[in-house]
C-alpha cells in the first residue's frame, strides 16, 4: 500500500529562507503549500506601483514568483483587520521600531494553525533560523512562538532543525531529520551554498525586511499619526499613504501629503474624493491631500507650503485650486513659502 | 458559465490578487471573470496566480489608466 504523502503549509514571504525551508521538505515526498499574510504594512510592491520612476523595473510579488518556482499553490491570506491589534499592543513590545516581530511571528503561525486545521494539513514549515533576527528568532523565543500559537511540536522548522528538539514530524517519520539543517546566527553563507545546491540564482534579498515597521521614517510617520488622532488607530488608506509623498505637519490640526513626482500624484489623485487637496494651478507643481482640518489661515499656509514644491516657487504668486472632499473647488493666490520659513519639525 | 465583474480600482497589490482569489473560489471551472484594477502590479501578480492555481488569463488590455484582465477558471483538483 502507497501511502499518502503528509502535507505541510509553509510561511512564504518571498525571501529566501522560507523558499529554501520548502525546497528541503519538498525534497522528502511531504506536499507543500504556501500560506503569505497581507497585514497592509509589506513592502512588497507597493512602492513600485506608486513611485512612477520605479517602473523600469519589472515589478513581481516575490511570495507569488517563489511559489511558481518551487511549484506550489499559494494562499494569500489578507490580515489587515485583525493584524491592527498585533500593532498597538504587542505582548512582547516592539522592536527597534514600531515592529512587533515576535508578536507578529506568533499571530502568523496561529493564523496558518487555523488553516492547516481547516484544510486537513499535518505541520507547518517556516524558514527560521536560530539566531538570525534580534527578537523573533532567538534560542529563547523561538519555543516562545510554538508556544503561544498553540501550534507546539507541530512546527518545523528545516534550515536550523539539528539545532532543536526533534518535533513530531521527525518523531512520526514523516519527514527525515538528519536531511534537515543547523543553520544558525547571522551569517547568510549556509543559505547561499543550499540555494546554489538547489540550483536557486534568482532570490529576493530585501535589505530591511518585508515589513514597513522596521522602516524608522515608516515609524515615525505612524507615531506622528496616532499623537495626532490621539488614539493607536489606523484605517488601510492612513497606512498606504504613509508610503507616498513627503508628510508635512505645519501645525497639530493637519499634515499636508505633497507628491513628488508624477507616478504619487497619480496615485493620490484617486484620494481627492476622501480628502480636500491642493493642486498648482499657474505653475506645473505637486498635488497634495490635507489630512485633519484647516481654517483660512492653515488654508493659506498649506498652500504657501505647497507651492514651494512648484515651479513657481521664485515667482511672486502661484494660483492653485482646493477641492474639498464633496469636489467644491476654488482658486487660492499665494506666495509662494520661503525656504527658511519651512521649519525642519514640520517634516515627518 | 457565468461572466462577472471584479472591480478592484485603487487597490494596491496584492489586495487585487487576493480579491481574485476570494471571487474564484465560489466560481465554477470554466467560468469567466474580468477583473478592473488601477495597479500596473496586477500585469504580473494576476497571471502569476492564475499559473499556480491552473486558471487561465485570456484577456490583458489598457484603456484609459486602468488594467483589465479576463480570467477562465480552471479544473480545481
Amino acid at each position: 500500500m502507497i501511502a499518502t504523502p503528509r502535507k505541510a503549509v509553509a510561511l512564504v514571504s518571498g525571501g529566501l529562507d522560507s523558499m529554501l525551508a520548502v525546497k528541503v521538505v519538498q525534497e522528502q515526498g511531504v506536499h507543500v503549500e504556501g500560506i503569505n499574510f497581507f497585514t497592509g504594512f509589506c513592502v512588497e510592491g507597493h512602492t513600485h506601483a506608486i513611485r512612477k520612476k520605479d517602473r523600469k523595473k519589472p515589478k513581481r510579488n516575490n511570495a507569488l514568483w517563489v511559489a511558481e518556482q518551487l511549484g506550489i499553490k499559494l494562499h494569500i491570506i489578507d490580515i489587515v483587520e485583525e493584524y491592527k491589534e498585533v500593532v498597538f499592543n504587542p505582548k512582547y513590545g516592539y522592536g527597534a521600531n514600531l515592529n512587533p516581530c515576535l508578536d507578529c511571528k506568533i499571530f502568523m503561525v496561529k493564523k496558518a494553525k487555523e488553516w492547516m486545521e481547516a484544510h486537513g494539513f499535518d505541520f507547518i514549515i517556516t524558514g527560521e533560523v536560530v539566531g538570525q533576527r534580534p527578537k523573533s528568532q532567538r534560542r529563547d523565543t523561538l519555543p516562545v512562538v510554538q508556544r503561544d500559537s498553540g501550534i507546539g511540536d507541530r512546527l518545523l522548522r528545516p534550515l536550523c532543525a539539528k539545532n532543536l528538539p526533534p518535533t513530531l514530524p521527525e518523531r512520526e517519520g514523516w519527514v527525515d531529520r538528519e536531511r534537515l539543517y543547523d543553520f544558525s546566527g547571522r551569517t547568510r553563507k549556509p543559505q547561499i551554498a543550499l540555494a546554489r545546491r538547489f540550483g536557486i540564482e534568482d532570490y529576493a534579498q530585501p535589505a530591511g525586511g518585508c515589513c514597513f515597521l522596521t522602516d524608522a521614517q515608516y515609524s515615525a510617520k505612524l507615531q506622528d499619526l496616532w499623537s495626532a488622532r490621539g488614539a493607536k488607530e489606523y484605517e488601510m488608506d492612513d497606512i498606504m499613504l504613509l508610503k507616498v509623498g513627503r508628510h508635512i505637519r505645519p501645525a497639530p490640526e493637519f499634515k499636508l501629503i505633497v507628491s513628488r513626482e508624477e507616478g504619487e500624484g497619480n496615485f493620490l489623485q484617486g484620494y481627492r474624493y476622501r480628502y480636500p487637496s491642493l493642486k498648482t494651478v499657474s505653475h506645473a507643481g505637486p498635488l497634495a491631500l490635507i489630512d485633519g482640518t484647516v481654517d483660512e489661515a492653515g488654508l493659506e499656509l498649506a498652500a504657501r507650503i505647497v507651492a514651494r514644491y512648484s515651479q513657481g516657487k521664485s515667482a511672486p504668486e502661484v494660483e492653485l485650486e482646493f477641492r474639498d472632499a464633496e469636489g467644491a473647488s476654488r482658486t487660492l493666490k499665494v506666495a509662494p513659502l520661503p525656504p527658511h520659513e519651512l521649519k525642519r519639525e514640520w517634516m515627518l | 458559465m457565468t461572466r462577472e465583474v471584479l472591480d478592484c480600482r485603487r487597490l494596491l497589490c496584492p489586495m487585487p490578487v487576493i480579491r481574485v482569489q476570494d471571487r474564484v473560489a465560489g466560481l465554477q471551472p470554466g467560468d469567466e471573470l474580468e477583473v478592473v484594477c488601477t495597479d500596473p502590479g496586477v500585469l504580473q501578480d494576476i497571471p502569476a496566480w492564475c499559473r499556480i492555481n491552473g486558471h487561465r488569463v485570456t484577456e490583458m488590455r489598457e484603456a484609459r489608466g486602468e488594467y483589465i484582465l479576463r480570467l477562465r477558471v480552471g479544473e480545481a483538483e
